[in-house]
């Protein structure tokens, strides 16, 4: 997945450099929204902080980092690590802030290409994208086959003869592969690179329509998730039942971080500022914690009434339930109230690593259901206990953070020697992918 | 080279027997009291018991209700040995139907034919394992859930939920969390008590009490782990049927 090709790094590496670049002061120049995540110090910060190259927009390459961080955390069987996760003290996952910022930044970089190209360059680099995740999805399915193809011959303990008739699909591959080439067939924590697709596909038409009407695209968006609860819309999954994450769902938050990128963080910034807002949410996380805390503590259940239990679940994953997502938005006011713009500690070494791994995202995502897959694989067959679990993990974090700095480090090098003949057209290089 | 071989094999085998023999089935089960306490209620249980010395149990279950062993091994016969042991003044009888390969949806559709004929006090429905192995939509499993244990109810009988396997290997197979998480609801919604099965055994491999990742082909774990099935859920039955056990505080 890796490589010279430069689109590549035109998208989930450059495009935060873009953005960074952006917001540096040239944006209203560009006459394009700047990069400006919803924040209420963003007009005072900016004109603060000196407009160097370096002031990118870290935050979201920080949150995209710890949600992938958290993603393979979770993707890994529970141990000590999987309490530091936020699902365990809300509703929302790192699925909403890695599809929420995969929105955000997409948007930003096409949209900007769309402006300089036009539709049909912005389409065609889009589509290019999208055929890149799908290869990297087919890849991680063959490593999943590899893996319980070798589990259904060594495995046969017989408390679990029932459960191991899952593997049951392992004798008919010519059904089975098809399926997974249709993203139909979608074995577990595989679900969110066809979610990705999906929503990259629709990608030009959000984007078009966006720069003309924003507000209308998010109202259609809204509109579509509204439909998709009342008619029960989703994608068939093989061999039965519906996609995990549905797509026509999770587009709301996917178009609302586009609308965000396009100028909507920019126009929300008061409401953001304001400490009514603040504590709305801060009222909200609390009495999400609250629940939450009664699905581990079961005896606490008896101070939730009745009544509220039975209005409130299930809630939803498949579909985005409203909870979760307004979940998500509570988080992300808290931490835009709490971390401004030029937030000091964005420069420090220790969130180094978590910036680096949001800045590869494709990659590191990858990376991480790999090794998901591999520490799932060791805990069974060589060593299981705590104490591995918590090796598993922290390798895991390590092995991505390494990887992250190796991209950064080709990056950074393949670019000097690249912008060195054609350093005028940086800029359009960099968002067009160059060549 | 015999004799060491010889001797090195025997000496396994005097370290292997020491090891099983240490843990007996009757070892401590080690499950915490709010696994085993319940808000439902079992009236008709405790009344049963108390009246007419005799319970009646029906457990429907999946191939997880049993582990290929003699009868009287999978987590219903251990139920019913724990069962008399705790209530020695009462006729205990509990049956299995097994409903192999079926959905929760499939397995309410012969409600009628496996009740047929008795009168079950108690049925303990254990499903979910072929729902979420066939990845049902989360929403028909609940209702499919829900609807049967209303059907279940309508007989006359008691309805304890008894939900999915912890099985650590297959985690990256089958998506279990929507599945247990229905069923919980549905247990709400009917006010039946719900069994967690997959909470109780998740701690189990956490504590270490039982190592479910093992890769073991014998029967001893897999007998002991639904021996502890069975004493649990007994003390669970007794609980919601707030009855004292003969022997208080003898063994969870």
């Amino acid at each position: 997945m890796r490589g010279s090709d430069s689109s590549e790094r035109y998208d989930m590496t450059s495009v935060t450099d873009q953005a960074a670049g952006a917001s540096a002061g040239n944006a209203a120049k560009q006459g394009i929204p700047s990069a400006a995540v919803p924040s209420r110090t963003v007009p005072e910060r900016s004109s603060a902080v000196p407009a160097a190259g370096s002031d990118r927009e870290l935050r979201l390459d920080l949150f995209r980092g710890l949600a992938l961080w958290l993603i393979f955390v979770d993707h890994l069987p529970p141990n000590i690590f999987t309490w530091l996760t936020i699902r365990n003290y809300g509703f929302s996952d790192a699925t909403e802030i890695f599809i929420f910022i995969s929105g955000y930044t997409a948007a930003f970089v096409y949209g900007r290409a769309m402006r300089d190209r036009g539709m049909v360059v912005a389409t065609a680099r889009i589509l290019k994208r999208v055929w890149q995740i799908y290869v990297a999805h087919v890849f991680l399915f063959t490593i999943f086959l590899a893996e319980i193809s070798y589990v259904a011959t060594s495995f046969e303990n017989p408390l679990y003869t029932e459960e191991m008739g899952i593997l049951d699909f392992l004798k008919q591959p010519d059904v089975t592969i098809v399926q997974a080439l249709l993203l139909k067939f979608r074995p577990v924590n595989m679900d969110v690179l066809p979610l990705y697709i999906v929503l990259m596909l629709f990608l030009p038409a959000i984007i078009w329509l966006m720069r003309r009407k924003p507000d209308l695209t998010l109202g259609l968006s809204v509109a579509i998730y509204a439909v998709v609860w009342q008619f029960d819309i989703n994608l068939p999954a093989y061999p039965s039942g519906v996609w995990f994450f549905n797509p026509f769902a999770w587009q709301l938050l996917f178009v609302f971080g586009a609308w965000c990128a396009l100028g909507g963080a920019k126009r929300m910034a008061p409401l953001l500022s304001s400490r009514i807002t603040l504590a709305i949410s801060i009222a909200y996380l609390v009495a999400s914690f609250f629940i939450t805390l009664t699905w581990h503590f079961p005896q606490l259940g008896h101070f939730v009434p009745r009544i509220v239990e039975q209005w409130m679940y299930p809630i939803n994953k498949t579909d985005l339930d409203v909870l979760r997502f307004a979940h998500f938005l509570a988080l992300a006011a808290v931490a835009v109230y709490f971390l401004p713009r030029g937030w000091a500690g964005l420069k420090s070494p220790w969130l180094r690593p978590a910036i680096l791994c949001g800045q590869h995202s494709l990659e590191i995502f990858c990376i991480g259901v790999f090794l998901a897959f591999a520490g799932h694989f060791i805990l069974a067959e060589y060593a299981g206990g705590p104490w591995i679990h918590f090796v598993i993990s922290i390798s895991g974090i390590v092995i991505m953070s390494a990887a992250a700095w190796v991209f950064s480090w080709y990056k950074r090098v393949a670019a000097k020697s690249g912008t060195d003949a054609k350093s005028a057209d940086a800029n359009a290089d960099l968002a067009g992918g160059g060549s | 080279m015999k004799a060491i071989v010889g001797l090195t094999a025997l000496a396994l085998m005097l370290m292997a027997v020491p090891a099983s023999a240490e843990d007996p089935p009757h070892a401590s089960c080690e499950v915490p009291a709010y696994l085993l306490t319940t808000e439902s209620k079992l009236p008709k249980v405790a009344e049963a018991i108390k009246t007419d010395q005799k319970l009646d149990i029906l457990v429907i279950g999946s191939r997880s209700a049993t582990i290929g062993a003699p009868d009287g091994t999978g987590f219903p016969g251990r139920m019913e040995a724990a069962l008399r042991e705790k209530l020695p003044s009462v006729t205990v009888n509990v049956t299995l139907q097994l409903q192999v390969k079926k959905t929760a949806e499939d397995v309410a559709k012969e409600f009628d034919q496996l009740l047929a004929g008795k009168k079950p006090t108690l049925v303990i429905w254990q499903t979910g394992t072929v729902d979420a192995m066939r990845s049902v939509d989360p929403d028909d499993f609940r209702t499919a859930v829900d609807e049967g244990v209303a059907a279940l109810q309508k007989t006359g009988a008691e309805v304890v939920l008894m939900n999915l396997q912890y099985s650590p290997r297959m985690e990256t197979m089958i998506t279990t969390t929507p599945y247990i998480d229905a069923m919980r609801v549905a247990a709400q919604d009917r006010e039946v008590p719900l069994f967690d099965r997959f909470a109780i055994m998740h701690l189990w491999n956490e504590t270490g009490r039982f190592d479910l990742f093992s890769a073991a082909r014998g029967l001893e774990m897999a007998k002991r782990v639904h021996d502890c099935l069975g004493r649990s859920l007994a003390t669970f039955v007794i609980d919601a049927a707030h009855l004292k056990p003969a022997e208080p505080g003898t063994q969870r």
